[in-house]
């Protein structure tokens, strides 16, 4: 192999070019990435870098002075994949011939369905990026009242970070309970009444119907950019919340349209085999993007986590530069962690697996506790919140129980 | 300085034990009965390496894995970048002492920016 095409030049993508030179890959590296930025660290942007503890410089993923030998080709869109040519089509027109392939090009936020409105209102916000963590960073500076919507892990986030600063925070979860999805009921609930605790509102149960504010009415207050500003968000049961800065954060979904018709099979992102592989030899996928078949489970599974898209990338590398002919090392269960009101959250395995869960230590109440989730008996997931040693004892189990 | 930290026997191979100072620093039993001590605080972000796990000469950090070598308190594997600092382990009568470094400690970001902050 001469020459290595990486596709995302984020945690997925640094973490697969690390691991081709680790691995002995000593060919050509083009690393494409459509941001205009170095690899850089995405976490931070809902926790400490919205409170400015960390700058813009401690985000950077690589280490000083770190050189991969590669070509970064940065702020360029990648468009296509042409299979016989094996070649990545770019936006300015070029392309980059490879023999290999590494699809990392991770998710985008979701946003609100159109007729929401709020497309040209200033101060409604989604948070992927750098630059988007920029601007919410100095809308969150003006204070005032801040409506999240979406429950998930980042607008929980977003929610507790801008209570740390001061501002008045709304939750809206169109769910009846928060983070059901990748806790279950119970300990969704468990982990969402944290904002509670802290005078954050939660209101479940209820969509967005769209916005109000300079957009549609022209009595928004103008901005700098001649825009109108949002004022409040409209629900669907008519309540009007007023809101000052607005955060979506309904989820992400994987960045592969540029894919569409390349031969690569799409499904929920890059659909892959248990080593990173797709159906087209010499092409692997990594990260948020990937949509990898989990033996244990007999399904394939999407994880949009950072740990993932960390370790992944060199069982994947190794499957490419063997030809496929590598057997698939073991990965990890699952993991991932959040900083919410003080709080760490930590999380390994699948919720939805299990038929029961327990706490094993602490109490729900005190906000410290470790829970187990089992099926049939056997854990397959746990939860701890202010509790890492303790889980980093369980996660190792569930880790050797899954090997 | 040279600090008492607890006897010997009263922390068993595999284990940690922390020392609350400030910073905090953490002194590791290893499964072959060595004894060292390091800054307790992850030089990526704000997570107890004593909480951690213990594998051989090297602790894997509870939050996001990095490794780091008890012996030089170099790192392995990112996302942290710079070393921890290491301290001087002394055994006497069966009691361990840590001699504290005095080198700058590797404290990170979020944590460096709030000591500031307190000392100003
Ligand atoms: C605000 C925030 C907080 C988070 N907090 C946590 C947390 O606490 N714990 C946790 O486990 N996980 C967290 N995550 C998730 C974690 O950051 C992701 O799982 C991780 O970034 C995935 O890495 P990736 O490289 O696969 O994708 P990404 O980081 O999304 O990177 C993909 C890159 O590819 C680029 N790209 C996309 N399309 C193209 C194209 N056509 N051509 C060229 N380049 C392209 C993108 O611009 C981007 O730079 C958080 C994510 C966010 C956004
Ligand atoms: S806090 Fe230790 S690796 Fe991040």
């Amino acid at each position: 192999m001469r020459t290595v095409a990486v596709v995302g030049a984020s945690l997925a993508g640094l973490s697969a070019a690390r691991s081709l030179r680790k691995q002995g890959y000593d060919g050509r590296l083009v690393i494409i990435g459509d941001e205009p930025h170095r690899p850089y660290d995405r976490p931070p942007l809902s926790k400490d870098f919205l409170t400015g503890a960390v700058a813009e410089a401690d985000l950077a993923l690589e280490a000083d002075g770190e050189d991969l030998a590669a070509e970064w080709l940065l702020g360029t869109r990648a468009t296509g994949f042409d299979r016989t040519e094996r070649r990545i089509r770019l936006a300015d027109g070029t392309a980059v011939r490879a023999d290999g392939f590494v699809i990392a090009t991770g998710a985008a936020a979701r946003t609100l369905p159109a007729r929401a409105g709020g497309a040209n209102m200033a101060g409604i916000h989604t948070l992927r990026t750098l630059d988007d963590a920029r601007a919410l960073r100095a809308d969150l500076a003006r204070g005032g009242r801040l409506v999240v919507i979406g429950g998930g892990f980042i607008g929980a986030e977003v929610a507790s970070t801008a209570y740390a600063l001061g501002l008045d925070v709304t939750v809206v979860v169109v769910a009846p309970t928060p983070l059901a999805g990748p806790l279950g009921e119970t300990m969704g609930g468990v982990v969402s009444s944290l904002h509670a605790d802290h005078g954050v509102r939660l209101l479940c149960g209820v969509g967005v119907k769209g916005f109000s504010g300079g957009e549609r009415s022209g009595t928004g207050v103008p901005t700098a950019e001649g825009r109108g500003r949002v004022e409040a968000v409209l629900l669907e049961d008519g309540r009007r919340l007023p809101a000052d800065v607005v955060v979506v954060g309904v989820g992400a979904q994987p960045h592969v349209e540029w894919l569409e018709s390349s031969g690569i099979e799409l499904e929920n992102g890059v659909k892959c085999g248990a080593d990173g592989r797709t159906g087209l030899a010499g092409v692997v996928a990594v990260g948020d993007c990937a949509n990898w078949y989990d033996p244990a489970a007999g399904m394939h599974r999407r994880v949009e986590h950072w740990t993932g898209a960390k370790e992944r990338p060199a069982v994947a590398v190794a499957t490419l530069l063997s030809g496929g002919a590598g057997q698939p090392g073991p990965v990890r269960p699952p993991y991932f962690w959040s900083d919410q009101y003080g709080v760490r959250i930590q999380f390994t395995g699948h919720a939805a697996a299990a038929d029961s869960v327990t706490v094993e230590e602490g109490a729900a109440d005190d906000r410290s506790f470790l829970a187990v989730y089992r099926r049939a008996g056997a854990p397959v997931a746990v939860l701890g919140m202010d509790q890492p040693r303790l889980f980093t004892r369980w996660r190792k189990q569930l880790a050797a129980a899954g090997a | 300085m040279k600090i008492p930290v607890c006897r010997l026997a009263d922390l068993p191979r595999g284990e940690a034990y922390r020392l609350e100072i400030d910073p905090p620093v953490s002194v590791f039993h290893t499964d072959d009965g060595e004894v060292f001590a390091i800054d307790d605080t992850c030089t990526h972000q704000d997570a107890s390496l004593a909480d951690g796990w213990l594998e051989g000469c090297e602790v894997e950090c509870p939050l996001h894995a990095s490794k780091f070598d008890l012996r030089t308190g170099a790192v392995d594997t990112s996302p942290a970048k710079r070393p921890v600092r290491t301290h001087q382990v002394l055994v006497e009568d069966g009691m361990i002492y840590v001699e504290l470094s005095l080198a700058a400690p590797n404290l990170p970001p979020c944590v460096g920016a709030r000591l500031a902050q307190g000392s100003a």
